[in-house]
């Protein structure tokens, strides 16, 4: 790439310890590790979108949080413009301005004691933003503006709005100390879908405004879809496949993507009948052998109950991904997935 | 009145609820009317707040006091329910209403065994041995697909997993043969591959058995999937009642309409999404007219003045003015039939 990366990820990864009872600890019984993220790397450019989507512990929220730094990482290294910030000590302030994150529900999120002015003037404040008080005010009310909120909002408190506002109001707090990229953690899954729609629109229309990087984390592919320029799908810690959006959703590959796209109830699928997929997602405390989707996997042989596959280039260009599979071209052809019933 | 053949398998009519405050009575649903026929599976949808959980709770009587019902009517079956004791409820619950909610957790007992629950309730509905009434269980865990039913009737719920436990709630809610089953979120809790899965028992089991569902959710694509008839709830009220794919494609009203639009697809991409501007009136704010009027493109004085019945629309019934012969094509540049609901234009 001639350009350099804003973020970069390589290789990250995760493991928690869990817990072991002391009496089973005196007989000698070692630790669990839950592997939250096992190794995943990744690079986005300036303005881009990545989207990494999974069902519920697949890992996908950790993958946020430590490249916020709120972990630490069990190996791996994570980079912003060049600048390695793996470490606690590298978060330079000047760093740490550069990344916010937006959280799933606003309601935990906001000081519910603090008035909404202070919220969002507080990281300007932080990092010495604004030169004085005024100017602070000043930026404050901008920023309500540009969410969709009035100058007046900031007299209230948070239990002072709905929802969809109180999204709102996260926004403007993670668009105040003027980052380049936010981390966006299910924004909209805790919102009704037509203030959904409403907060979907608004954080596209910044990112064209502001020049923003979004990565943005979520369960649902039809929200991704109409999110993202690129999209990892993970599974029980990993990347199972990444891809431009328009690539994935035409051509899926990893059998594991194709289920997704199969099972996700849409309102295109009015009155048909689908095959439902077997199996449900194994406990990551005790991953499967091999390729971690292989008991749920049709196409799944000895090589895939015994080998771990890596995130590989796929023959046609752009597109990553890690399956035997698909490797030894023994897949049938990707069904052209959602976006044949337009 | 009694066992009419046109009469609906569940008729609903004009059902208020409400809850006594301090400040006075607050009233939740304001006269909602919806039916359901015999084996159809009636999608029952809304954002939060727009009373569709109430509505199911409030058919079966299990309505948390201090809510109450306030007015209209509850038949079942050909017969009138919602002034029945609480012993008659019981009856008609598990036995001829099967209820399914969203976290199985919640309602199945910690303390015992699936089997212990599921012979418990078959044999308290119907006239069953305990040998046959265990068999019985089996056979059911087996239909809601739990590999190796037999032997896991000794297991606890702890031991299942969410869409396992979910099968158990669906057997239980089954196991007396009921005409009708109340779904109240029954996949929300699940991830999205399990819910497909709940989905397809759900469907395959009520065509089977010939029960009749009132599937309550918020989840337009579930509701495209498997529901034959669809009624829109908005602040309280049913504002559209027409078949999913109408409803779906070719909504009347305006909300539905716009909330349609702005749910994204995985089939198509498009610049913005359509947005209906606002949000929902809460309850006790609900304005006099048309609850949607502050919201709606179309408006007139006429939706501020008064609150609009249920009207023939195009394809499905909504409870719009623009379907009565009273709609004023004044106020726009365009009449209604060109500008349409489709004009749910962004905020």
């Amino acid at each position: 790439m001639a350009e350099m990366p804003l973020l970069q990820v390589e290789n990250l990864a995760v493991h928690f310890c869990l817990p072991v009872p002391v009496a089973e600890r005196a007989m000698g019984r070692k630790p669990k590790v839950l592997k939250a993220v096992d190794g995943v790397s990744f690079a986005i450019g300036k303005g881009v979108t990545l989207s990494v989507v999974g069902e519920s512990g697949c890992g996908k929220s950790t993958v946020a949080r430590l490249i916020a730094g709120l972990y630490r990482p069990t190996r791996g290294r994570v980079a912003i413009d060049g600048h390695d910030v793996t470490a606690a000590k590298d978060r330079t302030r000047a760093i740490r301005r550069r990344l916010t994150m937006i959280f799933q529900d606003p309601q935990a999120s906001l000081n519910p004691r603090w008035r909404v002015r202070d919220i969002i003037a507080e990281p300007i404040k932080a990092f010495g933003i604004a030169g004085d008080a005024r100017e602070t005010g000043r930026q404050v009310d901008g920023l309500l503006e540009q969410v969709g909120l009035a100058g007046a909002d900031g007299e209230k408190f948070p239990h002072e709005f709905s929802g969809g506002q109180r999204q709102r109001i996260s926004i403007a707090r993670a668009l105040a100390s003027k980052p380049d990229l936010i981390l966006c953690d299910e924004p909209t899954s805790a919102l009704d879908v037509s203030v959904q729609a409403q907060i979907l629109n608004l954080m596209r229309d910044l990112q064209d405004e502001l020049g923003l990087t979004y990565l943005f984390i979520s369960h649902d592919l039809a929200v991704v879809n109409h999110m993202s320029d690129r999209i990892a799908v993970m599974y029980l810690g990993r990347f199972v496949e990444v891809a431009d959006a328009a690539a994935l959703f035409a051509a899926p590959q990893h059998p594991y993507t194709r289920l997704l796209l199969e099972t996700i109830p849409d309102l295109g699928m009015t009155g048909r009948d689908r095959e439902a997929v077997a199996g449900e997602v194994p406990s990551p405390i005790d991953p499967p052998s091999g390729c971690a989707f292989h008991p749920r996997c049709p196409y799944a042989d000895k090589r895939c109950r015994t080998e771990r596959p890596e995130l590989r280039e796929a023959h046609s260009g752009g597109v990553a991904v890690a399956c035997h599979a698909v490797e030894e071209e023994r897949l049938p052809p990707a069904p052209a997935g959602g976006a044949a019933d337009g | 009145m009694n066992g009419g053949a046109a009469r609906p398998l569940l008729d609903v009519r004009d059902l208020k609820v409400g809850l006594p405050t301090r400040r006075g009575f607050l009233p939740i649903l304001n006269g909602v009317d919806l039916h359901v026929k015999e084996g159809e599976v009636l999608g029952v949808v809304g954002e939060s707040g727009a009373g569709k959980s109430i509505t199911g709770l409030a058919v079966i009587g299990l309505l948390e006091p201090p809510a109450r019902v306030d007015g209209g009517e509850v038949w079942f079956e050909g017969e009138r329910i919602d002034g029945l004791s609480g012993d008659a409820l019981r009856r008609i619950r598990g036995a001829r209403i099967g209820v399914i909610f969203q976290d199985p957790l919640t309602s199945l007992n910690p303390l015992y065994t699936i089997g212990r629950q599921l012979t418990e309730t078959i044999r308290t509905h119907m006239d069953m041995g305990a040998d046959a009434a265990e068999r019985r269980a089996g056979e059911l865990l087996d239909e809601v697909g739990i590999p190796a039913a037999a032997s896991r009737l000794g297991a606890y719920p702890h031991e299942f997993s969410g869409g396992m436990r979910q099968r158990v709630v669906i057997a239980l809610a089954l196991c007396a043969n009921p005409r009708l089953i109340i779904a109240d979120e029954p996949t929300t809790a699940l991830d999205v591959s399990i819910q497909a899965q709940i989905i397809g028992v759900l469907k395959r089991l009520c065509r089977e058995h010939g029960t009749a569902v009132m599937l309550i959710t918020h989840d337009m694509g579930v509701i495209a999937e498997t529901a034959d008839r669809v009624a829109v709830m908005y602040a309280g009220r049913v504002i559209e009642d027409g078949t999913v794919a109408e409803v779906v494609r070719n909504a009347s009203h305006p909300y539905s309409h716009g909330l349609m639009g702005s749910i994204p697809t995985i089939g198509e991409r498009v610049g913005r999404l359509p947005q209906i501007r606002g949000a929902m009136p809460r309850v006790g704010a609900v304005p006099d007219g048309c609850a949607f009027a502050p919201r709606c493109p179309e408006v007139r004085d006429l939706c501020r003045a008064e609150r609009p019945t249920m009207m023939g629309g195009r394809t499905t019934s909504a409870a719009c003015w623009q379907y009565s012969p009273r709609w004023p094509d004044t106020a726009g540049a365009t009449g209604p039939e060109e500008a349409g609901p489709g004009a749910a234009a962004d905020g």
